[in-house]
């Protein structure tokens, strides 16, 4: 489904991803891990399609197109789907209604009929169970005055929504209380499918006992230094990131 | 040589239009005066540095005579009402009240007055060169009158109806005077047959009495010819609310001054607008709101978008007097620049005489959140529609002060149209 090959990314001239190599299969659970600061974030930015980062080096394929020729817009429509770390405060727009638009324009580009108020409303009721989330939450202006719990449940809903192909959750458990994160992991697999694929970025193990992944891989300056199975989140856990480093630096001298 | 304001040409080209008999002669002669001896405002004025008007009229003034009133028909008038009005008409052509063609169906009165105690005791003779203009040479006075305890249901619309050959001017003077816990909801734009430079110089007062309730929503939108002066000054009495919302969408130059005067305790005044400026539009609000007794409250909050080469001027005044204790006043001016040579000049400016009160003001100028942008982006939306949601958003605040739906849906289209068609 995605293929990453040797990607490098910079920003402001600096190099932040020095050659990424994954490959994502449907049905695959996706965790990458690693020290602050070692690109994660850079990763997820970059297959959304966010402008401020320049691909230097390296093809990204999605579904047997490349991805990285793709504006953001129509890599939303084609299926990748990004749970921002952040999700953005928008004033004066509510969710229900930027949702709505969001989500006829998917349905346009895949050749569906646009959805009515009706139906759009009934999609919404039944997504909205997923997530535990309250529909006058929905009607308030986007994410502003939202709790962190609140923000981030309000992205899982709209990948409910928006029913991408590949979701990639960037540190969607940083800022979540234990109920909160079983509430957005609960929603995360539900939607899961054997056509689906989930990349989660995380810093810390906890999120990947609720979300449990096929293959972990860490993260290190701007590499994958190293990919296991989902013990190794468990080791990392345990031992920190102190040993990986060593390993890389001593491979390195 | 020291130019005498007698002498600049703004004024030669206007003072045969000054009017000095009638019912109206004193404050007439106090505006004439007013003018003669301060003149109109030359280009580093403080009150109109970013706004040149006076040049402009010089140029544009290039048939420095009134547009006299003229007859219009019913399908004209039907045609320039929005969408689902329900309500009075009052209509006007250039300045004068048509009766014939107005529908006043509610319990209050229109009249044109000939003379009346109120009129220029409100906006005083001596405070502006254009207001002074207006009192000196206006053509017609109308009033709308509510009576103590008139709850005017349905709102009323007033439209002027301008139709002025090339550099001609209109004047429109209006009083309104809402007696002692009465409420109107007052609805207004001029439409112009005809897209030629002319000159629309009005005066509004309005009367709010102790206890009552006033809303009055404005919108322009006419010829990138047009250039317009509105002055509109309110009194409000003890417990009284007074609420403006002015939308500015085109023209060739606006200039906006509005004052509310809050004179007793207990009173509110609302002020808020919104600008949507392209081409090479100048629109300039200049509000002033007077805190003179305690226990009184002011809101405002002006938002500007901005693209092309327009041009945009806030000026907020307030002024909180040793007497206004526990005085709330708050402003906020919020403007979106879209393009490089477009321009704001944005200045609050607040005198506080007394020390036991809350105010607030704030500015902000920037481009539209990139951030935003890329979220909306990231679910779908193509740029420009992504876009029009934002720059719709940040306006949709202003508007939602509308508080008539029909007339807020009619303005929401107009801007929707605007933000779709023009960013």
């Amino acid at each position: 489904m995605l293929s990453i090959k040797n990607l490098h990314a910079s920003i402001d001239g600096n190099e932040i991803l020095r050659g990424i190599n994954l490959e994502v299969k449907a049905g695959e659970v996706h965790a990458i891990m690693g020290p602050n600061g070692s690109g994660k974030s850079t990763l997820a930015s970059v297959l959304a399609g966010r402008e401020e980062y320049e691909i230097t080096e390296g093809e990204v394929v999605f579904q047997d197109k490349d991805l990285l020729d793709m504006a953001p817009e129509d890599r939303a429509r084609e299926g990748v789907f990004l749970a921002f770390q952040y999700p953005v405060e928008i004033p004066g727009v509510s969710t229900t209604n930027f949702l709505r638009t969001a989500v006829n324009q998917v349905r346009e580009y895949r050749g569906l009929e646009p959805l009515d108020a009706v139906k759009f409303l009934a999609l919404m009721k039944e997504k909205m169970k997923l997530v535990e989330i309250d529909q006058k939450l929905l009607s308030r202006s986007l994410n502003e005055g939202f709790s962190g719990g609140e923000k981030k449940r309000n992205e899982i809903f709209q990948m409910a929504m928006l029913e991408p192909t590949l979701s990639i959750l960037d540190e969607t458990d940083s800022g979540l209380d234990i109920d909160a994160l079983r509430i957005v992991s609960n929603g995360v697999n539900q939607l899961k499918s054997d056509k689906t694929a989930t990349i989660v970025v995380t810093h810390y193990q906890r999120l990947l006992d609720y979300i449990v992944p096929d293959y972990v891989h860490v993260l290190y300056k701007g590499r994958i230094v190293k990919s296991g199975s989902k013990e190794l989140a468990l080791e990392l856990e345990e031992k920190g990131y102190d040993w990986i480093k060593e390993e890389v630096e001593s491979a390195s001298v | 040589m020291m130019t005498t304001a007698t002498t600049s040409k703004l004024f030669t080209q206007v003072q045969s239009l000054f009017q000095a008999s009638g019912g109206f002669a004193s404050i007439r002669q106090q505006a004439v005066e007013s003018l003669e001896n301060q003149g109109f405002p030359v280009a580093k004025a403080e009150e109109y540095k970013f706004t040149n008007l006076s040049k402009k009229l010089e140029n544009g003034l290039t048939n420095a005579s009134f547009a006299e009133p003229f007859s219009i028909d019913q399908a004209t008038v039907d045609a320039h009402i929005f969408a689902d009005f329900d309500g009075d008409v009052l209509v006007f052509t250039n300045g004068s009240w048509n009766k014939e063609l107005s529908k006043v169906t509610q319990d209050y009165s229109v009249e044109v007055i000939s003379e009346d105690g109120l009129l220029g005791a409100i906006s005083k003779p001596g405070k502006d060169a254009f207001a002074d203009l207006n009192t000196a040479a206006f053509q017609e006075a109308i009033k709308i009158s509510v009576a103590k305890g008139k709850v005017i249901e349905k709102p009323v619309l007033l439209i002027h109806f301008n139709q002025a050959n090339e550099g001609q001017i209109v004047m429109p003077r209006l009083l309104v005077q809402v007696d002692e816990i009465a409420q109107v909801t007052l609805l207004e734009y001029a439409v112009c047959l005809d897209e030629e430079v002319y000159f629309s110089n009005a005066l509004t007062e309005v009367k709010v009495a102790a206890g009552s309730y006033v809303k009055f929503f404005r919108l322009q939108n006419q010829s990138s010819k047009a250039i317009l002066m509105d002055t509109m000054e309110t009194d409000i009495h003890r417990d009284a609310v007074f609420t403006s919302v002015k939308i500015s969408l085109a023209a060739d130059m606006i200039r906006n001054n509005l004052t509310l005067n809050l004179l007793d305790s207990g009173c509110e005044g609302n002020m808020y607008g919104l600008y949507l400026l392209n081409g090479k539009t100048h629109v300039d609000n200049h509000t002033n709101v007077d805190h003179t007794m305690p226990h009184a409250v002011s809101n405002e909050l002006y938002k500007g978008i901005l693209t092309d080469s327009s041009r945009g001027v806030f000026n907020g005044k307030i002024f909180v007097r040793q007497d206004a204790q526990k005085t709330n006043a708050f402003q906020q001016n919020n403007n979106i620049l879209l393009s490089e040579n477009a321009i704001i000049n944005t200045k609050p400016q607040l005198e506080i005489w007394a020390d036991d009160v809350k105010c607030s003001h704030g500015c902000t100028t920037g481009q539209l959140d990139e951030e935003a942008l890329f979220y909306l982006q990231a679910r779908g939306l193509d740029k420009t529609q992504a876009k029009g949601m934002l720059l719709y958003a940040f306006a949709g605040e202003v508007l939602e002060f509308i508080s008539d739906e029909p007339f807020k849906a009619h303005i929401t289209n107009l801007v929707m149209e605007r933000l779709g068609t023009q960013f």
